[in-house]
């Protein structure tokens, strides 16, 4: 008897096995994000994800749901374009650190600061992996890449301090190790409204592990399991990653503040259809 | 259920009814990263002398009947390549 995966439903799967490395992180988030799609039972033509350039943007390609993979940078403001013309839609941006936070840092901050009504999950593998493992403005001090082979001397960004301080409604960290919260995590964030950002800490044992003594995709899981602390509610300030400290995981903030529909809708469009911009 | 009958129904039947699973691997799919079967709780999942066209390390479920279809390989599986599905039990015994 043939057997069916049971994400194969929501996979190109001519294009399926992927380009991504053995041990990859990426593959592991995009099915925590599918297993999250299925469990939400959300209806599948309402999905739109977006993602941009680098290993994580190829998502898009992959993904048998309305997807657009986008150019480098913009997968923020193609996916703000997508909501404000069709406010119905639900909006993803699955996208990397690279993509998200160096070329694509302003519009982040942005998008953020005006509560577009978006689920952005970022995953985070500390450098650019497509391109042979450069630094990036999320590689820990001291950590070595292919442009820093002596290590690292820029500090990186804390990425849900950020996203707390620009404004997003929902910030959280995890990592793929934490499949199943992860999963629960994602599906929370299709519950809530407003900017709603994840970053997934993933393995990319190639380009990263390999300079970091990590060379089997499985000595970055164990790093991971012994170095992450599931801390719910810690202040987004401690979340910042360097090469000794522990790596403080969980959901960071959940708030509510009104999004830029509501806000746009309310002064010019104050009778329409409530329910879609109403919480 | 009619025609079922027990002399004595334990207190904690609901609770020690363990799910059964059973894994199906793609091993067309599997690159060998080892995440099912380092992370797998019931140590079902081993390495053996198998290997794919590719030359990739495939995992084989060596203790199969330990599986209790908690999906944790399928959804560590950055590659699509191993799911779980449930083995239907018998809910009640005829005595
Ligand atoms: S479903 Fe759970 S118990 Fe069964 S093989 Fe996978 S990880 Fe192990
Ligand atoms: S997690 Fe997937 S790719 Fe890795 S060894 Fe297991 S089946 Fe193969």
């Amino acid at each position: 008897m043939k057997s069916v995966h049971p994400y194969d439903e929501l996979l190109r799967t001519d294009r399926i096995p992927h380009i991504w490395c053995p041990g990859c992180g990426i593959g592991t988030a995009f099915s925590s994000m599918l297993a999250a799609i299925k469990e939400s039972a959300l209806p599948l033509e309402d999905f739109a994800v977006v993602s941009g350039i680098g290993c994580t943007g190829r998502v898009a390609g992959y993904l048998k749901l309305d997807s657009f993979h986008t150019t480098h940078g913009r997968a923020l403001p193609f996916a703000t374009g997508l909501k404000l013309g069709n406010p119905r839609l639900n909006v993803v941006t699955f996208s990397g650190d690279g993509d998200l936070f160096a070329i694509g840092g302003n519009h982040f901050i942005h998008a953020a600061r005006r509560n577009i009504d978006l689920a952005v999950f970022c995953v985070n593998n500390f450098n650019y992996g497509m391109t042979g493992g450069q630094v990036a403005p999320t590689t820990p001090y001291g950590a070595k890449t292919a442009t820093t082979p002596m290590g690292n001397d820029e500090w990186p960004f804390n990425l849900p301090l950020l996203a707390y301080a620009v404004g997003a409604v929902y910030v959280a960290r995890w990592t793929t190790l934490h499949v199943r919260r992860l999963t629960d995590a994602i599906r929370e964030v299709f519950d809530r409204r407003g900017f709603r950002f994840i970053e997934i800490l993933a393995p990319c044992p190639t380009a990263y592990g390999r300079r970091n003594r990590m060379k089997a995709p499985l000595d970055v899981l164990k790093y991971f399991e012994a170095r992450v602390r599931v801390r719910h509610d810690a202040d987004p300030a401690e979340a910042q990653i360097d090469l000794e400290s522990p790596i403080v995981v969980g959901k960071f903030v959940d708030r509510k503040r009104p999004t830029f529909l509501d806000l746009w809708s309310k002064r010019y469009a104050p009778d329409e259809d409530e329910e879609v911009h109403v919480a | 259920m009619e025609g079922v009958k027990f002399w004595r129904k334990p207190l904690d039947w609901e609770m020690i009814q363990v799910t059964r699973g059973r894994v199906h691997i793609f091993e067309d799919r599997c690159k060998g990263c080892g995440y099912c079967i380092a992370y797998c709780p019931r140590d079902v999942l081993s390495f053996t002398d198998r290997f794919n066209r590719k030359g990739y390390h495939v995992p084989s479920a060596l203790k199969e009947e330990e599986c209790v279809n908690c999906h944790f390989c399928e959804i560590i599986c950055p590659d699509f390549a191993i799911y779980s599905e449930e083995i239907p039990q018998p809910k009640e015994i005829e005595l």
